[in-house]
């Protein structure tokens, strides 16, 4: 086969992963939907290859400039608490994440997508679709103005609401970094009866909340939130068993 | 009226506010060992996905037409044997010559016509669609070659950290006899990994439980 490379010499970081103990789990028995869909099977480790250690560059050119605003569409300004969300991000050595991809989606001031799946009897808001996207800057950065999402009914256990939360979707440089999760506002009292709040484990929970910003709140326009983002990164111990001869 | 607030990503560096990790340890420089910031923990993608993840371009690891190039179709079946219609499914892989468009491979990132090598669909027909190009075969680290594959993500509405899994291809039976991590699973197991022939290209469907539960990775 053409350009095929051939083994040897190559050096390949490996990523570092979490403990069970600070990691959310794929299933969770009180989050309902996870019954069917969660695998039951213990997951088969993959060494870090080359596919592994490699990711998509995907920056400014997935995005419009309206992305990082989402409180205006359809020429008309969005109903809600205007609020800047900002905050790095970087992977777990520190070293930040330049131009990445982040994408936000979330409900509107009344707690409702604009998805045909969603239904309940809250108002949509011709002026929000709650899609955004930004690419980091050169130090990891990012920031978008939205407006505060509200709670929402879910049908999981009798009245359940979810807090308040912006769904973010991120890559890093690699298939291992990749990211889906969810940022939370502090201190909401809703936060006790939510499973997918409460599948992450406790220790890990506080790294899922945005802080309240007041730096960078802005004088008479919009309050602001602060929320790093912190993606793995590469295991820095030296390897102990490297060059141990063939393990086939 | 909106307030204009300008780029939104040009803030000056405040050399004044060093970042700090939530743990109180002032960041002074790169963090390792026992110093290291937790990562963020993973959530469902939950039932809206289509409001932030739809791309039009989305099923093209390939650009349409380009030589070579097939589908990749499957659908993704929950523990009671239902297909599931809100889950996206994510690859990525390698080009033809066994390049990546991406600069963290150590042989340089490669630049093959056509290709981005990632690609994301979501099954809300029941099924998902990939079009791309069958990958190369590259170094397994241990001397060998790996087969040809494709690494893959599932997300939906009740997996609350993403899945992993990896699509081989069945007209490729002598490399997936080499493959280090073909080797390492049982027969069955192999077969779930397995893209069969299809009409336009290749057929791979995912159980995400039950008999049939597809072999996932930890990475």
């Amino acid at each position: 086969m053409t350009g095929t490379t051939t083994g040897g010499g190559l050096h390949l970081p490996r990523y570092t992963q979490e403990d069970a103990a600070t990691r959310t789990p794929v299933g969770f028995p009180d989050y309902r939907s996870t019954g069917l869909r969660a695998p039951l099977r213990t997951p088969v480790d993959l060494p870090h290859r080359l596919t592994e250690v490699t990711g998509p560059v995907l920056g400014e050119d997935r995005v419009l400039a309206h992305d990082a605003d989402l409180t205006w569409r359809n020429e008309g300004e969005a109903i809600g608490q205007r609020i800047l969300v900002h905050g790095r991000v970087l992977d777990s050595g520190g070293r930040p994440v330049p131009g990445a991809l982040v994408e936000v989606w979330q409900a509107n001031a009344s707690g409702r997508y604009r998805h045909v799946v969603d239904n309940w009897p809250a108002p949509l808001d011709p002026h929000f679709d709650g899609l955004g996207r930004v690419v980091t800057d050169s130090l990891g950065r990012y920031e978008f103005l939205t407006i505060k999402p509200g709670a929402y009914p879910w049908g999981n256990h009798h009245n359940a609401w979810r807090p308040a939360h912006i769904h973010f979707s991120l890559f890093g440089r690699a298939f291992t970094q990749r990211l889906v999760t969810q940022m939370y506002f502090p201190e909401d009292p809703l936060f006790g009866q939510d499973p997918i709040f409460n599948a992450i484990p406790a220790p890990a929970r506080h790294r899922a909340i945005s802080r309240y910003s007041l730096e960078r709140t802005q004088d008479n326009w919009a309050l602001a939130y602060e929320w790093d983002i912190v993606l793995r990164g590469v295991d820095q111990t030296p390897f102990e068993t490297e060059d141990d001869g063939d393990v086939a | 009226m909106s307030k204009p607030i300008g780029n939104p990503l040009d803030v000056p560096p405040n050399p004044s506010e060093p970042f700090q990790p939530r743990s109180g340890q002032r960041g002074s420089g790169f963090l390792s060992g026992p110093h290291r910031l937790g990562t963020t923990p993973s959530a469902t993608v939950g039932p809206y996905l289509a409001i932030g993840l739809s791309w039009a371009d989305g099923e093209f690891a390939a650009e349409e037409g380009t030589s070579g190039g097939f589908w990749i179709r499957g659908t993704v079946v929950d523990g009671a044997g239902a297909v599931v219609p809100d889950a996206m499914v994510e690859t990525w892989q390698a080009d033809p010559d066994g390049g990546f468009p991406s600069p963290e491979d150590p042989r340089g990132a490669a630049t093959y016509p056509g290709f981005r090598g990632y690609a994301r669909a979501q099954t809300l027909s029941g099924e998902f669609s990939i079009f791309t190009l069958k990958p190369g075969r590259l170094p397994d680290g241990e001397g060998g070659l790996q087969a040809p594959h494709i690494d893959v993500s599932i997300f939906a509405r009740g997996i609350l950290d993403r899945v992993v899994t990896r699509i081989y291809f069945a007209d490729e039976a002598e490399a997936n006899a080499e493959d280090v991590v073909l080797r390492g699973l049982s027969d069955e197991q192999r077969s779930t990994l397995i893209a069969t022939p299809g009409d336009d290209g290749y057929r791979f469907d995912v159980y995400l439980q039950g008999e049939r539960e597809t072999v996932f990775f930890a990475v």
